[in-house]
């Protein structure tokens, strides 16, 4: 039987290996791939050792009140972020304030109400504002907006609510307020965007059944279109959150760092990035170590308000990177 | 006289019932459709109020910075104003060579290993590509100072706690150029994945059906499909890590010197804005939007010339 070809052969095994081809011969396809993406991943560890270790001395000098301290002075060498924080989370609420509902309402407006003609240019005008650097914005903020606030906005807003809480101090144009202004102007693509993207798989069936029953345009948009783009709005929301409390260049330009606990929407502040980014010249190796251990604490926030975003979020975009 | 009713019969109560809904209909439908209009109108004037940003910032660029737009702005290094002439300020030749030479060499090393890392998150179903994905995912989502941080520890002073003694290489564009590879290499690497496994799965199929390896059905079928979607990805990654001012902050130093040696000290655009625009010579701030102008003008090249040529790539193979 020896000139029995292979094929007629009853007993020959199926393959050489069961899983498919040859995989023994592909090996260098996968070492190459498997050793590409181990260093990516060895850099990933490497990196959160490297941050969470050079905060080490900062953890040893302050201990827990790092976290809860409410003076934050480098002279001193006291280190508490407590101000800090609110200050993040401040700024981070007054952007999320003017963001959602002018995000949702943009995204509702280019799903629903826009012709179709133009729903791509609106679209893409709405991601353009994502492209632009966060330092254009940290200009545009300090040079351009900063003295409007100044003289008229907070003024105004002063006037209007009788100086009483929270618009008590005198305008300074550099402030929370207008940091958060600025945040505002940069989380609100991605959360257009995501929201958008949610609201538009909603489907066309069941926005007409509504409209056919009788109910208007905006009872359909409530009642149908936003419930059931309910869980990519609220990840929308949650990724526009992340990014606004891991904003660094921007907000440094625009907050005049400030690491005391606000006052009000006027006075300066200090968020957790911007500190980092402001203070690191000319510290001292205890300070470095103390912004490492502000790094550190910006780097859980943020990774567990993102990675709870990208939870809700099954969107295109952002995995592509233009947001 | 209305239809229906008989003469001289008693009033009909269901005519009048039917009556008196229809009045009510009519005057819901009315408040309902104006309360719609209403709202309907407030959404499209979100949409007018979230792109007024984008046209006032558009304009600033355009009608403070374009009057820098000169051969000298791009050639010259930059002079400080002092109080005798505070108007010379030369131009910007150090940052530009700066960002070409620390982006170039972020490029250089993250898009290899993002384009190969992207190719694995498409083609494996391990457990081990779903955890690098999810650290992909987690790391574009970071704060990009962070990376500063990193690299200022690694390449700057060189690791020293715990014994371990790394060559501090100092302030230079290289430890710039780590930090932004680094923020690059996930981006390269969820985009170039989504891109790949748009490829339709009859098209792989194909390829095995005719007996080829994996690696030879990734390097001659997929990748080459996938192309247009490929290029997206790293132009936007490119656009990204342009105009990326927090991770250089703390590690290329500040150098005002031309200079095209990697290991020196550099500036670079966004760090030049960064810091000129916080400079107390008036004539450094306004400087500043034609850095700014410029630098915009290079991230919408690059983010829209990156769907264009992908929407033209598209169109060609069909």
């Amino acid at each position: 039987m020896a000139t029995t070809p292979l094929l007629d052969n009853p007993n020959r095994p199926l393959t050489e290996n069961p899983k498919g081809f040859s995989v023994k011969s592909d090996s260098a396809h996968w070492a190459v791939l498997y050793g590409v993406s181990g260093l990516f991943a060895l850099i990933c560890v490497v990196f959160l050792i490297s941050i969470v270790v050079s905060s080490i001395p900062a953890w040893r000098h302050s201990g827990l009140s790092l976290i809860y301290g409410r003076v934050w002075n480098q002279g001193a060498n006291t280190f508490g972020a407590l101000p800090i924080i609110v200050g993040t989370l401040a700024t981070t609420a007054i952007a999320l304030f003017f963001a959602i509902p002018i995000g949702v309402g943009s995204a509702l407006a280019i799903v629903h109400v826009l012709p179709h003609r133009l729903r791509i240019l609106f679209s893409s005008l709405v991601e353009l504002l994502a492209a632009v650097p966060s330092v254009v914005y940290g200009l545009w903020g300090l040079l351009v907006l900063a003295p409007w606030f100044e003289s008229t906005v907070e003024p105004g807003l002063a006037s209007i609510t009788g100086h009483k809480f929270p618009f008590q101090s005198p305008p300074e144009g550099v402030s929370l307020l207008l940091a958060g202004c600025v945040l505002f102007i940069m989380i609100l693509p991605i959360i257009a965007a995501l929201s958008r993207d949610a609201i538009a798989v909603v489907p066309r069936e069941q926005f007409e059944g509504a409209l056919s029953l009788g109910a208007t345009k905006w009872q359909v948009l409530r009642k149908v279109v936003l419930p059931g783009a309910r869980i990519g709005i609220v990840g929308a929301v949650t990724l526009g959150t992340a990014r606004a409390l891991g904003e660094t260049v921007a907000v440094a330009m625009v907050i005049g760092l400030n690491p005391l606990f606000p006052r009000s929407l006027f006075s300066t502040a200090a968020t957790l990035a911007s500190t980092i980014a402001l203070q690191f010249q000319d510290a001292s190796p205890l300070q470095v170590a103390s912004l490492g251990a502000l790094a550190v604490i910006l780097m859980a926030l943020t990774a567990i308000v993102n990675w709870f975003g990208r939870r809700l979020v099954a969107a295109s975009a952002y995995s592509a990177g233009v947001l | 006289m209305k239809a229906g009713v008989i003469e001289g019969a008693p009033p009909d109560p269901m005519i009048e019932r039917r009556e008196l809904v229809q009045r009510v209909a009519r005057q819901t439908l009315a408040r309902r459709v104006r309360i719609s209009r209403g709202i309907v109108a407030l959404c499209g004037l979100a949409l007018v109020l979230g792109l007024i940003p984008l046209f006032a910032i558009l304009y600033s660029l355009i009608s403070k910075g374009f009057r820098w737009l000169s051969v000298d702005f791009f050639t010259q290094t930059p002079q400080f104003p002092s109080l005798v002439d505070p108007n010379a300020i030369g131009g910007i030749s150090n940052a530009i060579i700066g960002s070409l030479v620390i982006d170039g060499i972020a490029a250089l090393f993250a898009i290899p290993i993002g384009l190969v890392a992207g190719l694995f998150l498409a083609e494996s179903n391990s457990r081990f590509a779903g955890l690098l994905r999810k650290t992909a995912e987690i790391m574009t989502g970071l704060p990009s100072i962070l990376l500063g941080i990193f690299a200022y520890q690694i390449l700057v002073i060189g690791f020293n706690e715990w014994g371990i003694k790394l060559p501090g290489i100092g302030f230079s564009a290289v430890a710039g150029s780590f930090a932004i590879g680094i923020l690059m290499i996930p981006i390269i690497m969820k985009a170039a994945e989504s891109a790949l496994r748009r490829v339709p799965a009859p098209v792989r199929e194909a390829g095995l059906a005719l007996g080829a390896r994996r690696g030879v059905i990734a390097r001659k079928v997929v990748i080459p499909t996938a192309l247009p979607g490929l290029i997206t990805a790293v132009l936007l990654a490119l656009s990204r890590a342009v105009g990326e001012t927090a991770p250089i902050l703390w590690v290329i130093g500040a150098s005002t010197v031309v200079n095209w040696n990697p290991k020196k000290q550099m500036a670079s655009m966004p760090l030049q804005i960064f810091q000129s625009a916080t400079s107390p010579y008036v004539s450094l701030r306004d400087e500043t939007w034609g850095i700014a102008l410029f630098l915009v003008f290079v991230v919408l090249v690059l983010n829209l010339g990156s769907r264009l040529f992908a929407g033209w790539l598209q169109r060609e193979r069909r």
